[in-house]
């Protein structure tokens, strides 16, 4: 590959997915806060003082980026390998229970050394569980796991609800009792300017796991053999790479990072599981992966954006509907999974023009 | 009694199902993957209630539930077969669009953050008294009818053949001069008009929109159509067999036999079952989520 082509390419992935989404998320933004007869300059800057603009706020768009983050890694994992997970919603609901069953369990006053990996290792176990089961359907019997984790989603939350509101809850509510070991101390007490926000330590965590996830993907045999899997099948099984091992091991990692995402709220947090705590992160990790153009450090700056949104519809809240951050969310991913594939396709057309063969 | 009671109750929750699945079965037959029909039928309430507001006239708000459903499918189709944009991340973004959009206007027209006003309906207000005071609404008849009409077009009409040939080989059907695009076009925008009737039903039979009132109702019934493989009839028994088993949990409630959450998952399970092939292989269409070159 040529330098000049490399860096076309290079530009196609990385810029152009995230470039489109801001214009889009500007102008789609504009027009809804006019409707809203406010003035679309003064919302925006509102909204970014309110996420970026104080260390309030700023750490609740941390907090919501770290489980952003868990939930975009599980659904790049899965595409990587040529599968779409649509299953993180209900596996970061299971990591969630795990880590707080595991904080339950454990008796109080373990210290944090021990009863820290225990829970985080809980969260992967029970995220990792649920992408198991998707994995061996697809791997054995070839069932859609694109069906498979939309349905296993409802089965997961109506068990989690099931088990909490009868054997676990504390009552009138929906929410176990506190953990009794396991808590991640909170970023404010280490920096106090964070005072309020829910931006906990795990975001340390999540990040190593991303870091690490990037150096399977890019620096291992079976990191290698995982994509080459997403790229080609055919031809990845014609070099002797087991797709059927590779599909379940890619959901299994999947779930698992899903479910790590569980314990930003559960660890970091609140100290308790919840029934609902997710509120759609799963599901907005599709979008996350799509505009981190499922790079582990894309997603990183992908869950940012979207936590920045989701965080400043509450800083807007008084002059627009806070309902305009969930409305451009949805029109940034279509306009992104839209506009990405035909603006390459218009790149390429020109390229060919310009050199015919 | 009972026995009339049961069946009158297991109508009343099929008809939502019914109507959604039977866009969900058009699109899919088609090749379109229909992820979208919660947000489909989220929109066609939120209109159905919009109209029934703002004209007293639950005609016409059937009207506007269809408009939303038409726009909604638009956007839909647009974005996966003009710009063939992945279908499964068009479908979770619509369901996520849809949820904002009417939660946005609800605050818009009704300054409200969780439902709208009571609206002209169809049936009784209150579901206890008359059990048979819902075969007034017009919505129910259509509902039991849009399975049955729906296998005749697809099985017999000439525009079914197409549905089915551009779903399962569009090559081939473009080169006997099927306009593939045209053709998948005209299903996934049928598709989010009858899913949008769905939402009607739920928002004119309880007279008012609530925020997310279809609560899922969109992938039952696309359970609905993968467990029934495909086929309008047998995905119609589902939408009933899943709409029975959750009057029976209703009814058994009192009784606290099995855990309701686990009645809930019966769809689910069913369904997972169905694709994994244990027993008896559900196989989509062949073209099912690749776009035509």
């Amino acid at each position: 590959m040529t330098t000049n082509a490399r860096t076309r390419t290079l530009i196609e992935e990385s810029v152009l997915p995230p470039l489109v989404a801001l214009v889009v998320a500007l102008v789609a933004g504009d027009l809804l806060i006019m409707a809203y007869g406010q003035s679309p300059g003064v919302v925006w800057r509102t909204l970014l003082e309110g996420t970026w603009g104080n260390s309030y706020g700023f750490g609740q768009v941390l907090y919501k980026a770290t489980t952003l983050t868990c939930t975009g890694l599980a659904v790049a994992v899965g595409l990587r390998a040529g599968l779409f997970n649509i299953g993180a919603e209900g596996q970061l609901a299971a990591g969630g229970f795990g880590a707080g069953l595991a904080g339950l369990l454990l008796p109080g006053g373990t210290p944090a050394v021990i009863a820290i990996p225990v829970c985080v290792f809980a969260a992967v176990a029970a995220g990792g569980a649920v992408g198991s089961v998707p994995g061996i359907l697809r791997a054995r019997f070839g069932a859609h796991e694109v069906i498979v984790t939309i349905m296993l989603n409802f089965i997961v939350l109506a068990l989690l609800n099931y088990l909490v509101s009868a054997k676990l809850h504390v009552p009138e509510t929906l929410h176990t009792p506190e953990i009794h070991a396991g808590a991640v101390p909170r970023l404010s007490a280490a920096f106090a300017a964070f005072h309020g926000s829910a931006a906990n330590w795990t975001i340390v965590i999540v990040l190593l796991a991303a870091a690490l996830l990037w150096w399977f993907l890019f620096r291992t045999r079976a990191g290698y053999e995982l994509r080459a899997v997403g790229l080609q099948p055919a031809a990845a099984e014609y070099a002797g790479i087991r797709g059927g091992r590779v599909w379940f091991n890619a959901l299994v990692t999947s779930g698992a990072l899903a479910g790590l995402g569980g314990i930003n709220f559960v660890l970091g947090y609140k100290h308790y599981y919840e029934d609902g705590f997710t509120g759609g992160a799963g599901f907005l990790g599709i979008a996350v992966a799509l505009i981190g153009r499922n790079n582990p450090v894309g997603v990183v700056f992908a869950a940012l954006f979207f936590a920045t949104l989701s965080q400043g519809g509450l800083a807007i809240n008084a002059m627009v509907p806070k309902q305009i951050v969930e409305v451009l969310q949805g029109i940034v991913i279509i306009a992104v999974a839209a506009a990405v594939p035909e603006v390459r396709r218009l790149l390429r057309q020109s390229v060919s023009k310009r050199k015919p063969a | 009694m009972t026995a009339l009671l049961f069946l009158a109750q297991t109508v009343r929750i099929a008809i939502p199902y019914l109507f959604a699945a039977a866009g969900g079965a058009i699109a899919e037959r088609a090749g379109v993957i229909s992820l979208t029909l919660e947000g489909f039928m989220l929109g066609g309430a939120f209109g159905a209630v919009l109209g029934a507001h703002y004209t007293g006239s639950p005609w016409v708000g059937i009207i506007t539930g269809i408009a939303a459903g038409l726009l909604l499918g638009s956007i839909h189709a647009v974005s996966s077969i003009r710009f063939k944009a992945d279908q499964v991340v068009v479908g979770v973004a619509i369901n996520l669009f849809a949820v904002g959009i009417t939660r946005f206007f609800l605050q818009l027209a009704f300054e409200s953050s969780s439902n709208s006003p009571r609206v002209a309906g169809f049936g009784s207000e209150t579901s206890g008294g008359n059990a048979a005071a819902f075969l007034d609404n017009p919505l129910v008849w259509l509902g039991l009818a849009v399975m049955p009409v729906l296998a005749y077009v697809i099985n017999k009409t000439r525009f079914g053949l197409r549905v089915r040939a551009v779903g399962e080989h569009p090559q081939a059907a473009a080169s006997v001069g099927v306009p593939v695009n045209r053709v998948r076009y005209i299903a996934v925008i049928a598709s989010g008009a009858l899913a949008a009737l769905g939402g009607v039903y739920l928002a004119l039979d309880q007279h008012q929109f609530t925020d997310s009132m279809t609560a899922g109702r969109g992938f039952i019934a696309l359970a609905a159509v993968i467990f029934g493989r495909w086929d309008p009839v047998r995905a119609g028994i589902a939408c009933l067999l899943f709409a029975a088993a959750e009057t029976l949990q209703i009814q058994l409630q009192a009784a606290q036999i099995i855990p309701s959450q686990f009645v809930a998952m019966i769809p689910y399970v069913l369904t997972i079952v169905a694709v994994a092939g244990v027993v008896g292989r559900s196989t989509p269409p062949t073209a099912l989520g690749k776009t035509s070159e």
